[in-house]
């Protein structure tokens, strides 16, 4: 196994896959149905609560349509936030999976759980270096794509 | 030299130690399983007083192997030896319980097998005569665990069906040589586990990593002692959890050595009920500890168990290799218990 470009023998191989079907055989799924059912009910309605503090800005607080859809977000933030910190959100993402994340919900908790979490060791090596350790990923790879796509779109507009 | 080995990989032990006591200290998740009754003691809050998850773990290893060495009728002074581990990153929670019991102390890694590791080399040590009285402790918590090997708690992912959910708690047995104490059963027999790998890389699949390890160990188990599996009341598994265990049903009867459904069962399995949410039931060091420690033993006090094979299993993982890609090497120790005649 030290030797990188061994690969197992054709008969430890078909032992292997074997195994390995004998594994999936036995390994229970993950429903999906009921997954995408979750997901929809609670992301919807996350966005649905969205849709409120945007009608809410416009319509009460005066505000125009960009600074009510910031209003929106900081306000889903605050409240993802305010539900981590009180223990609740992480059994809202275990029931909702996707549904509680996609929304800029999931940003929030990204970077609650890890400050929660990583306190005690410190508020520079603790807090400080492990802030990101979630987000950190998506961000760095978010903004490469986007300046990828950002160059693609810039050469388009000269040439096009 | 004479020597105490049978067939390729057994060790037998002439002067069969005594299992004085055990005693174990779950959290509240496990305080509301099955196994409640069984516990010495049931500690709701997470941090158990203190102000991190590692010293609360650490302190569930002291209190569990000071009650243990209490209902042994002994002191902490007479101990020989204290053999323990967890989890944690070097192993902290076994060695900052060990700072405080100043027993000489030998920290052992073998991941969920640790229990197992313990009580086989304590067994040695007493049968040798290299100790009169020795300590075996291990735990786990779920809050140090997640964050080592998953996620900060709060964060709101869902876990795999396959995932095991890990044990808050501590188990510690007393081992020992001297004649003169009553015991609650005898170690027998060893049966030291090797590395078995079949190249599963799902950190979320750990029963599926650990099954063939305890296959190849209850196999040459069997064919060194000329057991089977008949011979025990109860065959018990370490943390293999849900499907472990039946991936581990499914290797011995392609062996040619079923098991028996009913008298072989995981200690993931056992401590905690379908309806806790935990998907394929419990993990960590302590889970084996505790189900041996609390439940374990005192079905042997009451005269319920004859002759047990205990075999924790370990998934030697860390999140840097899974991170590397590579599969998870499974392991698994066997140890016979029997009844003291």
């Amino acid at each position: 196994m030290f030797d990188k470009k061994a690969k197992p023998s054709p008969r430890r191989q078909a032992v292997l896959d074997r195994y390995s079907a004998l594994v999936d055989r036995l390994s229970p799924r993950s429903k999906m149905g009921q997954g995408l059912f979750r997901a929809f009910v609670v992301g919807g309605a996350i966005c649905t609560l969205g849709q409120g503090f945007i009608e809410l800005g416009l319509h009460c607080l005066d505000m125009t349509v960009a600074a009510a859809s910031t209003f929106a977000s900081v306000m889903i933030v605050l409240l993802t936030a305010a539900l981590t910190g009180a223990g609740v959100f992480d059994k809202i993402g275990q029931y909702a999976g996707a549904g509680a994340f996609v929304p800029i919900s999931g940003f929030a908790n990204a970077m609650v759980s890890p400050a929660m979490e990583f306190t005690r060791e410190g508020l520079v090596l603790g807090l400080g270096a492990k802030l990101f350790t979630i987000a950190g990923p998506v961000l760095v790879w978010g903004v490469s794509a986007s300046v990828v796509y950002g160059v693609i779109y810039w050469l388009i507009t000269i040439l096009g | 030299m004479p020597t105490n080995r049978i067939g390729q990989s057994t060790i037998v032990l002439p002067g069969r130690p005594r299992i004085l006591a055990g005693a174990s200290i779950a959290g509240k998740k496990e305080g509301e399983g099955p196994l409640r009754g069984d516990f010495d003691q049931i500690i709701e809050d997470d941090l158990f007083g203190e102000e991190s998850w590692e010293k609360a773990e650490s302190r569930f290893q002291y209190e569990a192997a000071t009650a243990a060495i209490a209902k042994a009728g002994l002191t902490p002074a007479q101990l020989d030896v204290a053999l323990g581990g967890d989890l944690l990153n070097q192993i902290m929670a076994a060695s900052m319980a060990a700072r405080e019991l100043h027993i000489p102390f030998l920290g052992l890694y073998g991941a969920c097998s640790t229990m197992a590791e313990s009580l086989c080399i304590a067994s040695m040590l007493v049968d040798g005569g290299y100790a009169r009285h020795a300590l075996c402790t291990a735990s786990s918590h779920f809050c140090t665990a997640e964050r080592q090997y998953r996620f900060p708690l709060e964060y709101g992912c869902q876990r795999p069906p396959t995932a095991q959910w890990t044990v808050t708690g501590a188990g510690s047995i007393v081992v020992s040589g001297d004649d003169t104490r009553p015991a609650l059963c005898r170690a027998t027999h060893v049966t030291i586990g090797r590395i078995v790998d079949m190249a599963i890389k799902d950190a979320n699949n750990m029963g599926a990593a650990m099954a063939p390890a305890a296959a190849d160990t209850l196999t040459r188990h069997f064919a060194d002692t000329g057991r089977s599996p008949a011979d025990y009341d109860l065959i018990l598994t370490g943390d293999l959890g849900r499907v472990g265990h039946d991936v581990l049903l499914a290797l011995m009867q392609e062996r040619g050595m079923p098991l028996d459904p009913t008298r072989c069962t995981d200690c993931g399995l056992e401590i905690f009920a379908p309806g806790q949410d935990t998907h394929c039931g419990g993990s960590g060091c302590g889970c084996s500890a505790v189900v041996l420690s609390g439940h374990i033993l005192r079905r042997f006090r009451e005269g319920d168990l004859r002759r047990v094979l205990f075999m924790a299993t370990g998934a030697l993982l860390s999140p840097t290799t899974s991170q590397q890609g590579e599969s998870i090497p499974g392991i698994a120790h066997a140890i016979a218990l029997e009844a003291d005649a």
